[in-house]
């Protein structure tokens, strides 16, 4: 059923440190190659090699720059992926029951033989989480790697989503954001994890860590800066000599 | 929003086909024997069509009957279910004017019914948040508007059909001016978005991907921004000015078949505009 769950027993999600995200791309790749061989159907490409590539990716990383009021501006690297919503839009358009959010543990998912392919929840997702695979006919999305996070052939260090596990910067924590007391909310509580879009009412689980004010050169001394000046202004030597030579022709 | 002809077509000819049946349920004289029969027909006809085109915006179309069974929160769903209780209500209402006994009370049902159906097809898009454009309570009303202007229109009743025509001229006109402040007036921007306006004005840099994907193919539909008056003022000429004046100047009762031809491309262009010109915030993301 579409109805979403009164309460969920638990709320798995991630938490991404927009302070810390390189923008190396590595979370898509690894969640590409991931979820690529897990799904019931491959995460398909269309014309892959061509003049006009485009394929289903359940995570993609922006970049913007922010510009202060004052001082220098900043890129901001900013990986996007399923929120796994409280109140997920997705899940309540669904005409067939595809489209679910489970109670146990709070996982928005798509049931993929029962996607008619009409695409209305990926107009319903604020973020543009949702993708159609152009080649099975149905949407795919992120599943938070919810067949490793369970898996208890992986080790016990792999059972986290690709994109966590794979992540250089160390930008991306997984965990469950109902438990006050978790990892992930403890840190949400320290750095002021932020919703995004809380204006569309979606009550995302994923919480996204602002980045931390930058140094600024300005009004700043370096003390290493006069060591670093030019030693020579004059050419010396046999240079010098051919300099005052060229110069007298 | 990607203007997909087959939506462009569905909530055409099944607006105009509800919105006739409408008429022809309601009308204190409805039409009897064979005449009942043709009209039914033609209704049915448009109804079924727009359905069809419907279908075939699903990419699996071979489950397109799972689509009745989340009625209890999807409007798609309901939609269809609307749709299948309206056209078995109207067989059964056409059926007692071949009879030559017309169940009246079971005609306005079906009228309502109708009307409910498009009121249902307009839900689909005025449910969605994530498009500030149709999130609002005029989407259903100028569906329903078009619906049964098109009806009067097709059924021939000219005094209603003049009057309906500049109500929903009006509506339409309103709709666009204030539809453009919707996004705006909503709060999303790239700030919200992303989080970080209290770090300073945040701006697109660069994007995730360098070809085109599914969301800007599907929901980043730049295209129509361009030409937006004049296609709005062709519109308006097509669907309501043209049509007025040539009921006006003629002043018959029978079907016009100008009139409609003229009626149904303004709606057409309308309806490509209602797409066309929305925008989702997922194009935030992308800085458009």
């Amino acid at each position: 059923m579409t109805d979403l769950p009164s309460h969920t027993e638990r709320q798995l999600g991630l938490v991404i440190d927009l302070d810390t995200c390189v923008g190396c791309h590595a979370c898509v790749v690894a969640c590409k190659g991931w979820n690529t061989q897990s799904q019931p159907s491959p995460l398909s490409d269309q014309d892959p090699r061509g003049a006009a590539p485009s394929g289903t990716f359940l995570n993609r990383v922006h970049a913007y720059e922010v510009t202060p009021q004052t001082g220098a501006a900043q890129v901001v690297h900013f990986p996007k992926s399923c929120l796994h919503c409280a109140d997920a839009p997705c899940v309540t358009v669904c005409p067939t029951g595809a489209s679910f959010k489970r109670a146990e543990d709070g996982i928005v998912l798509v049931n993929e033989s029962e996607c008619i392919g009409c695409g209305l929840c990926a107009w319903a997702c604020p973020y543009g989480a949702r993708e159609m695979d152009m080649a099975e006919g149905v949407m795919k999305k992120c599943t938070l790697c919810v067949d490793r996070i369970y898996n208890e052939t992986l080790p016990e260090q792999d059972r986290e989503p690709a994109c966590v596990r794979t992540c250089p910067a160390g930008a991306r924590h997984f965990g469950d954001l109902s438990d006050p007391e978790s990892a992930v909310s403890l840190l949400v509580e320290a750095r002021g994890g932020m919703d995004l879009m809380p204006e569309q009412g979606t009550r995302p689980a994923n919480k996204y860590l602002p980045p931390r004010p930058r140094d600024s050169w300005e009004g700043e001394v370096d003390l290493l800066a006069p060591w670093l000046e030019p030693v020579a202004e004059e050419p010396r030597g046999l240079l010098g000599w051919i300099d005052r030579t060229l110069a007298r022709l | 929003m990607h203007p997909a002809p087959s939506l462009i077509l569905f909530t055409t000819l099944s607006g105009l086909g509800f919105g006739l049946l409408a008429w022809l349920c309601v009308t204190l004289s409805p039409p009897e024997g064979m005449a009942a029969l043709a009209w039914l027909a033609l209704a049915y006809a448009l109804c079924l069509s727009g359905l069809a085109a419907s279908a075939m915006h699903l990419i699996r179309r071979e489950r397109a009957l799972k689509a009745f069974r989340q009625w209890r929160t999807s409007w798609l769903s309901r939609e269809a279910w609307a749709a299948l209780v309206t056209l078995l209500l109207g067989g059964g209402f056409g059926l007692s004017l071949l009879l030559g006994h017309p169940l009246l009370p079971l005609g306005w049902l079906t009228g309502l019914a109708a009307l409910g159906t498009v009121f249902c097809t307009a839900m689909i898009y005025a449910q969605l948040k994530s498009v500030p454009r149709w999130h609002h309570g005029s989407t259903p009303a100028l569906f329903l508007a078009y619906a049964l202007t098109g009806g009067a229109l097709l059924y021939g009743q000219t005094w209603p059909t003049l009057v309906l025509l500049a109500l929903t001229a009006a509506l339409q006109i309103w709709v666009w001016i204030d539809g453009d402040r919707r996004l705006a007036r909503s709060g999303t921007t790239l700030a919200s978005a992303t989080g970080l306006g209290t770090e300073g004005s945040p701006r697109a840099l660069f994007p995730p991907h360098t070809g085109s994907n599914y969301l800007l193919r599907e929901m980043v539909f730049v295209v129509a921004r361009r030409h937006l008056l004049k296609l709005r003022v062709l519109a308006v000429l097509l669907a309501f000015a043209l049509p007025a004046a040539l009921l006006l100047a003629t002043a018959v009762s029978y079907f016009n078949f100008i009139c409609l031809a003229l009626y149904v491309a303004g709606v057409l262009l309308s309806r490509w505009l209602f797409f066309a010109e929305a925008e989702h915030v997922v194009g935030l993301y992308y800085g458009r």
